[in-house]
């Protein structure tokens, strides 16, 4: 066993009413420079959708992920490593930008700069970032928000499921998908940059591109079945997300966590064995593989374990930090989280609480009591098109293992409002849900109160080797050429 | 001035390629890339690409062969003059042509796409038009004066000059005697490598070979220091507030 330490998160979807402020604040952080105008580190999709980039979930176009060969090794899906040199004069998987969007500005000067005495009122033009000259926007990062427009029914995710089911599906419900790069476990991004610019870090398994190596071999980007990791077309080279690594490092949650209006993201700290991860992606049954990655992540809570991680060196804080990990509680002990598309075998690290609101929703427009705990149990399991669906995203299909889940959000909410209403404690929900009082309360508490404090557990980081301090930059690591700093020397105000 | 075009020339250049490549790889990792424009036009570049880069290949291996290999060698293997000849001159047709056409291909998506005209640099400008220059006079020796023309036999002249200028031991009389095109070839070349280390050129030495044996996740410890602590926001709030406990 080789423990190591992951920083996730997990988003809780019921929560998400896609304000788009997570991705606004991300944009202002990291890629408001030329390049990148296209580039959404954190981007909020509406499903069903067909998301951003265009149909990125669709890995028989994209050549995203991994995938097994015949004999079942894990491979990536893009091919072998030969295939990948052959490929690198031009890379047949790469989106174009018009997969993305093509950015556009506004000529707001004419606003002010137009001669008077006009009759007609000046009018502002969308121009293209590309090439200048006046465009008509046709896409952009959300255009299908909320159901806008005829793509919803192009969902890859849809496409599974039959035609007579995608209709109703429509008239059911939405709900908002806030994605970021995943930081996987497994990551084929990683693992298809031929330069090895492309790292997961020793201590948080935060994955970065490192931009003083990266050659602008582009094939990270087709390898990420997630579509997180970018080209900037003026630096010629390749950013993703970051997960914030300076403000964790400092103990702060990331800026799309921190400004999160509905207040759903959890950020902490994960064990796992990294000896286990080859064998938990290459389990053959793409159902099985949720439970795979599960048996990847070490117990925070067991005493063997956190002897372990003393024995690798991990300082006591982070051990502690581990310990109360959220995301540990969402994911490991009640079991509610899951990952987005483990199918694609690269051991995602933010997870997800599904959206109840869909079988809510589901169960109103079936006639029923959406807030009778038996009502929507039995709209969990007759209805089949929104677990369905959800299965599709969350758990590979399996659909046993998302009203699973369904079934313990449900039943808090049952059990909560009895227990709130007239203190009774409805031990029938328990039973059927598996849980604890103490587990559905503490687990309530996590969901609903979500304290600043819970959500982010973040301890900071720890100089390892102590020989490093020697070399210590005197400068910001992000303040170069094309770099989020500019290069731009900001000196410090004097204070009095 | 012989000795400037066909000795100090190629020396300067061969200086400044080296020196050039080492003050780049130095201070310019950041730019040190291959500037891909694929995600702004992909459907010449499908195919100008892949013509432009095999086409160099086989070019750049037919140089090697024609400079680097004396002629008493291919002799001693015992290859007749004639084959050696038309394998020359066939192969560096055929080469040369495909070449030709992935860099019509390179600069007609670089004139013709508005995205693509923005992104081009000045630089890449210079290298477009040196490439153009380098391939027309090449192909004009090839084509022009072996394979239309009575041939001219670079191996017993050029080739043991520029063999020579690595032994320290360049004979300028060699060049004198040499065709005007092959002369400007020449130069052009030396000139050529003199630009490689301030282009986009420099992506060559990263040709990631290493990639086919190196484990596939990577794993790197963070570098630098730890940054301090910093409080959370409530806690900045909080401590700017005026305590309601103090008088």
């Amino acid at each position: 066993m080789r423990i190591r330490a992951q920083m996730a998160m997990v988003m809780n979807l019921d929560k998400c009413i896609g304000c788009h402020t997570c991705s606004v604040t991300c944009k202002q952080t990291w890629t408001n420079r030329e390049g990148t105008e296209y580039v959404w580190f954190n981007n909020v999709e509406t499903k069903p959708g067909i998301g951003y980039p265009k149909f990125y979930e669709d890995q028989e176009r994209w050549k995203g992920g991994w995938k097994l060969d015949r004999k079942g090794r894990l491979v990536l899906r893009s091919g072998s490593r030969l295939r990948r040199l052959g490929n690198l004069f031009v890379n047949p998987d790469l989106p174009s930008i018009d997969d993305y969007y093509e950015p556009a500005t506004f000529d707001k000067d004419i606003l002010v700069s137009a001669p008077g005495g006009l009759t007609d009122t000046p009018v502002k033009r969308p121009h293209s970032r590309l090439t200048g000259e006046p465009m008509a926007i046709t896409w952009g990062a959300n255009w299908e928000d909320s159901l806008g427009g005829p793509t919803a029914q192009d969902d890859p995710n849809l496409a599974k499921m039959g035609e007579t089911v995608k209709f109703e599906f429509e008239k059911t419900f939405l709900f908002h998908l806030p994605r970021i790069c995943e930081h996987c476990l497994n990551p084929a991004c990683v693992s298809a940059c031929p330069s090895g610019a492309m790292y997961k870090r020793d201590e948080d398994g935060i994955v970065l591109v490192d931009q003083d190596r990266c050659r602008g071999w582009r094939m990270c980007v087709s390898a990420c079945p997630y579509k997180k990791v970018y080209v900037n077309h003026a630096t010629g080279k390749a950013e993703k997300c970051t997960l914030c690594f300076p403000r964790i490092e400092a103990g702060q949650p990331t800026i799309c966590s921190e400004t999160c209006v509905g207040r759903l993201r959890y950020l902490g700290l994960m064990w796992y064995d990294e000896d286990a991860v080859l064998a938990a992606a290459s389990v053959e049954d793409d159902a099985a593989l949720l439970d795979a990655q599960r048996s990847v992540f070490l117990d925070p809570n067991d005493p063997a374990v956190q002897q372990a991680a003393r024995d690798a060196g991990m300082p006591e804080d982070w051990i502690t930090a581990a310990a109360a990990s959220p995301v540990w509680k969402l994911i490991g002990e009640y079991r509610i989280a899951l990952p987005l598309h483990p199918e694609y075998r690269t051991l995602p690290m933010v997870w997800y609480v599904p959206p109840l609101s869909p079988v809510l929703d589901a169960a109103g427009a079936a006639g029923r009591d959406d807030t009778d705990a038996d009502d929507i149990f039995h709209t969990i399991s007759d209805l089949r098109i929104p677990v369905e669906y959800l299965a599709s995203i969350f758990t590979a299909g399996d659909t046993g293992a998302a009203a699973g889940v369904l079934m313990k959000l449900a039943g808090m909410r049952s059990y909560m409002r009895a227990r709130t209403l007239d203190g009774t404690v409805a031990q029938e929900i328990l039973d059927r849900i598996g849980m604890s009082a103490e587990q559905v309360e503490a687990m309530y508490r996590l969901l609903a109160i979500a304290k600043y404090a819970e959500r982010y557990v973040i301890p900071v980081a720890h100089q390892r080797q102590a020989a490093e301090l020697d070399s210590q930059l005197t400068d910001c690591a992000l303040d170069c050429a094309g770099g989020p700093g500019m290069g731009l020397t900001i000196t410090p105000v004097a204070r009095s | 001035m012989n000795t400037l075009i066909w000795v100090v020339l190629p020396y300067a250049c061969l200086a400044v390629f080296v020196a050039g490549h080492v003050w780049r790889w130095r201070h310019d990792q950041f730019g040190w890339t291959t500037h891909t424009s694929q995600l702004l036009e992909s459907r010449l570049l499908r195919l100008g690409s892949p013509l432009f880069h095999l086409g160099a290949f086989g070019v750049i291996g037919g140089h090697a062969m024609g400079l680097l290999v004396p002629a008493s060698v291919t002799s001693a293997l015992g290859i007749p003059e004639h084959l050696y000849h038309a394998v020359a001159v066939w192969g560096g047709t055929v080469t040369g042509l495909v070449l030709v056409a992935g860099l019509i291909l390179l600069i007609a998506r670089r004139l013709v796409n508005g995205r693509i005209r923005r992104v081009t640099t000045r630089m890449d400008k210079v290298l477009y038009a040196g490439l153009t220059a380098m391939v027309l006079l090449g192909m004009t020796a090839t084509v022009a004066k072996n394979l239309l023309g009575d041939g001219y036999d670079y191996r017993e002249t050029i080739a043991v000059w520029f063999r020579g200028v690595f032994w320290f031991q360049p004979h300028t009389e060699l060049m004198t005697g040499a065709p005007l095109v092959y002369q400007l070839h020449a130069i052009g070349g030396f000139l050529f490598l003199a630009l490689w280390p301030f282009t986009r050129l420099v992506h060559v030495w990263s040709a990631p070979l290493a990639y086919l044996w190196r484990p596939y996740v990577v794993y790197r410890a963070r570098r630098g220091p730890v940054p301090p602590p910093a409080p959370a926001p409530a806690e900045v709030r909080d401590a700017a507030r005026p305590s309601p406990s103090r008088p």
